[in-house]
């Protein structure tokens, strides 16, 4: 019944349009730091109006181990991007795996702090201002930590048994944008929490 | 002023698609199932709207619950506690689970059809989107009779839509009814957020051949700047939801003032959401008009690249407005200046697409039928709404003013005057589209004028209670106040809108079944929607349409003058 009529072929032939796998990350990436920000606004407005301790400077060490491991993961992810781009599937699966094991310490590291923080120090989201703020944020970008781990697993058992190929290279850069997102949000937080507010 | 509907021009016969419209006749059951299981945008856009139209009426309902115990002094037909409870869940029924998702509805409706695409982007979130808000809404409602409600008078939300604290802290709501608001909007939230992905996704990457960025019609361009505000303006609430929720749950301290938590901060994460919000209502609603008032002037849109400048000038400026609400609340003065200067911005964008909309229709062929009806009283409407606006944004008088009946009116004057009338004109425009049926015209008629009637009664007289004093959210007041008068003609015009509202619920069922034919293109229109058969088939279009102008209808219509030939 309806359509208009395909008058301007040569149109069709050479019309290219942007990939939606991308620009649906990004929005999602907007989306995700607007909500960081706000967690980030609240750090700073209540850094140092506790009432009572403990203060971040008495418990809080810088974890530089696992900052290294999260920030070099991007390093590898953008190398697995590369490999499979290039059809080059045995390197992917090691630089994956890789990316993998960095992000994977990175949350242990996380998680030995904490488990300091609650044991030695006392310190929980209910006892303070900065328990409240401190664990909320951390703990906010660790769910992404782990929400990321979770896809790069599944791509790593696909790709072990064989499923990932180059036509799906497209695919892997959206989740790795993904992962450099979650990367760049640690450098603030890394920044604020350990180096400013401490 | 004759029924418009004659037209179902030529040149739109005689096309390509020959797939049979006819299928054989599905049980209930399937068809229920199909509803549910579907990931058609078109199915999925009509789920949102049947959801948001069952919503609407529910918190009309509320509404005149709210006018009934308002028309005379010491009035007992609710107590002080149903009171807030009523005009916190009128509140937020109508932004969240009405204006949120009506909208949401149209947008997935149309913007694949307009753009000349079979779907959206990401089929599959899109249906996952909807679930979570329905979800969201029956959830909220479920306050009513959940936990200890059904032995008392239940636990519904009784903070006002912006739940300011420390009023929701646990030692200041012990029970469950902040828990349901905070939940229901946190997973309504995602559900924006994710449409918002789909819609923004869908514009830039589903597009027909030709249909550039500079020829998607101005509706898509709208729905694509709302959808980057949902983004940046319902995230931040989603975040301060979860705040709440660790106060409350985890005995965290973020808005908790006895140990160094601040009031304040929840009043500006509110506002951060709660202004854009506004833009993510009204945006769509011009651009219903951007669509309606060309067809029924028989113009094509003045300034097109003005109108998208505007549009996406409004969601800038309308980030940085938020404290205007706050004003009361205590600021420098250089936050009050700036506050108000940010604010009046606004009205620069808005003016100009105001006066587009005017020269569009200026030396026109105009058609008054009920669509363009709805589209005029808009424009007045929203004229006025922008002037109390302004009044409002300059901090001296907003001290006088802040929470009195004269914002009451003020911002209903937007979300009705403007938003509403905006898409009611939408329905009596697109039901065609979507059911193959005319909307009767007679019935249009009596809904516009009886709604012009009620809408002016209620709202234009509510600024005079406001100033005279009359705060908003009192249960009651004393009869000396010599609010008793205005406060009864506010009732009355609502007791009309609700008369309006019932014609316009008949007329949408009533017109299901005995309606006219509507064929393809009953308002001789020139968007893609109108190519297609009504309603259109699962696939929109059998073949990739190619588009070479704004107008793509018209260059069909109009070989010998098209106008791709001026582009
Ligand atoms: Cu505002």
């Amino acid at each position: 019944m309806s359509t208009i009529p395909l008058q301007h072929e040569s149109l069709a032939a050479t019309w290219r349009l942007p990939s939606r796998g991308r620009i649906g990350m990004a929005s999602l990436i907007v989306a995700e730091s607007a909500i960081f920000t706000i967690f980030v606004v609240a750090y700073i407005y209540y850094m140092g109006r506790d009432v009572s301790g403990p203060k971040p400077h008495d418990v809080l060490e810088v974890p530089v181990f696992g900052t290294i491991c999260l920030l070099s993961s991007s390093f590898f992810i953008w190398l697995a991007e590369h490999a499979i781009a290039h059809g080059n599937m045995r390197s992917f699966r090691i630089w994956w795996a890789i990316t993998f094991l960095l992000g994977a310490i990175f949350l242990g590291t996380t998680a030995q702090e904490w488990h300091k923080l609650i044991t030695v120090d006392h310190l929980t989201v209910s006892t303070n201002l900065f328990g409240t703020t401190y664990y909320s944020l951390v703990g906010l970008h660790a769910t992404h930590v782990a929400v990321g781990l979770i896809l790069l697993l599944t791509v790593l058992l696909f790709a072990l048994a064989g499923k990932v190929q180059t036509r799906h290279s497209e695919r892997v850069q959206v989740l790795a944008l993904y992962w450099h997102f979650v990367d760049a949000v640690w450098v603030v937080v890394f920044t604020l929490v350990y180096l400013v507010s401490r | 002023m004759d029924a418009p509907s004659t037209p179902i021009p030529s040149g739109i016969e005689g096309a390509l698609d020959v797939t049979p419209q006819t299928r054989p006749r599905a049980t209930y059951l399937e068809v229920l199932h199909d509803w549910i299981v579907t990931v058609d945008h078109k199915k999925i856009g009509l789920l949102y709207i049947g959801f948001a139209l069952i919503f609407m009426v529910v918190a009309g309902l509320e509404a005149m619950a709210i006018r009934i115990q308002l028309a005379v002094p010491h009035n007992s037909f609710l107590d002080a506690r149903s009171y807030n409870r009523m005009f916190t869940m009128h509140g937020t029924t109508m932004v969240f689970l009405v204006g949120m998702p009506i909208l949401f509805g149209f947008g997935n409706y149309l913007v694949p059809l307009m753009i000349g695409a079979r779907d959206m982007a990401f089929p599959r979130l899109n249906a996952f989107s909807f679930w979570v808000s329905a979800f969201a809404g029956i959830f909220l409602y479920f306050s009513f009779i959940g936990g200890l409600g059904l032995a008392g008078a239940g636990t519904a939300p009784d903070i006002a839509w912006f739940a300011y604290a420390p009023l929701t802290e646990r030692p200041f709501s012990p029970g469950h009814n902040v828990d349901y608001w905070a939940l229901a909007l946190l997973a309504s939230g995602i559900g924006s957020i994710g449409t918002a992905i789909n819609i923004l996704a869908t514009v830039f990457c589903m597009r027909c051949p030709g249909m550039t960025l500079s020829r998607i019609p101005l509706l898509a361009w709208i729905y694509a700047t709302v959808s980057f505000l949902v983004l940046v303006a319902v995230s931040p609430l989603t975040a301060a939801q979860v705040m709440l929720l660790i106060d409350r749950y985890l005995g965290g301290h973020f808005f908790d003032t006895q140990a160094g938590g601040s009031a304040i901060l929840w009043a500006h994460f509110f506002w951060i959401f709660g202004h854009p919000e506004v833009y993510v209502l009204v945006l769509p609603a011009f651009g219903f008009a951007n669509e309606i008032i060309p067809v029924f002037s028989r113009k094509a849109i003045f300034g097109y690249p003005a109108m998208v400048a505007a549009t996406v000038g409004i969601a800038f400026i309308s980030l940085g407005v938020w404290a205007h609400h706050m004003f009361t609340i205590g600021m420098t003065s250089f936050g009050n200046t700036f506050f108000t200067l940010s604010t009046m911005l606004v009205s620069i964008p808005t003016g100009i697409k105001t006066f587009n909309w005017l020269a569009t229709m200026w030396g026109g062929k105009l058609r008054f039928a009920t669509p363009m009806l709805f589209s005029v009283g808009f424009l007045f409407q929203w004229v006025i709404a922008g002037l109390t606006g302004i009044m409002l944004s300059v901090s001296p008088w907003n001290w006088q003013l802040h929470n009195s009946y004269f914002v009451v009116a003020h911002f209903h004057y937007v979300l009705v005057g403007a938003i509403l009338f905006m898409i009611f004109a939408a329905f009596y425009y697109w039901y065609p589209k979507m059911t193959g049926r005319m909307l009767s015209e007679r019935l249009g008629k009596w809904h516009f004028w009886l709604m012009i009637v009620g809408f002016h009664l209620t709202f234009d007289v509510m600024h005079i209670p406001g100033l005279l004093g009359m705060p908003r959210q009192i249960y009651t007041y004393e009869p000396d106040r010599g609010w008793t008068l205005l406060n009864q003609i506010v009732t009355f015009g609502a007791v009309i809108q609700a008369v309006a509202m019932a014609i316009f619920v008949y007329n949408l069922v009533h017109s299901y079944f005995a309606g006219k034919a509507a064929g393809p293109d009953p308002w001789d229109a020139w968007t893609l929607e109108w190519s297609t058969p009504s309603p259109p088939p699962a696939y929109n279009f059998p073949v990739d349409p190619v588009v070479a102008s704004r107008r793509p209808l018209w260059d069909l219509k109009h070989p010998e003058d098209p106008d791709s030939a001026f582009e």
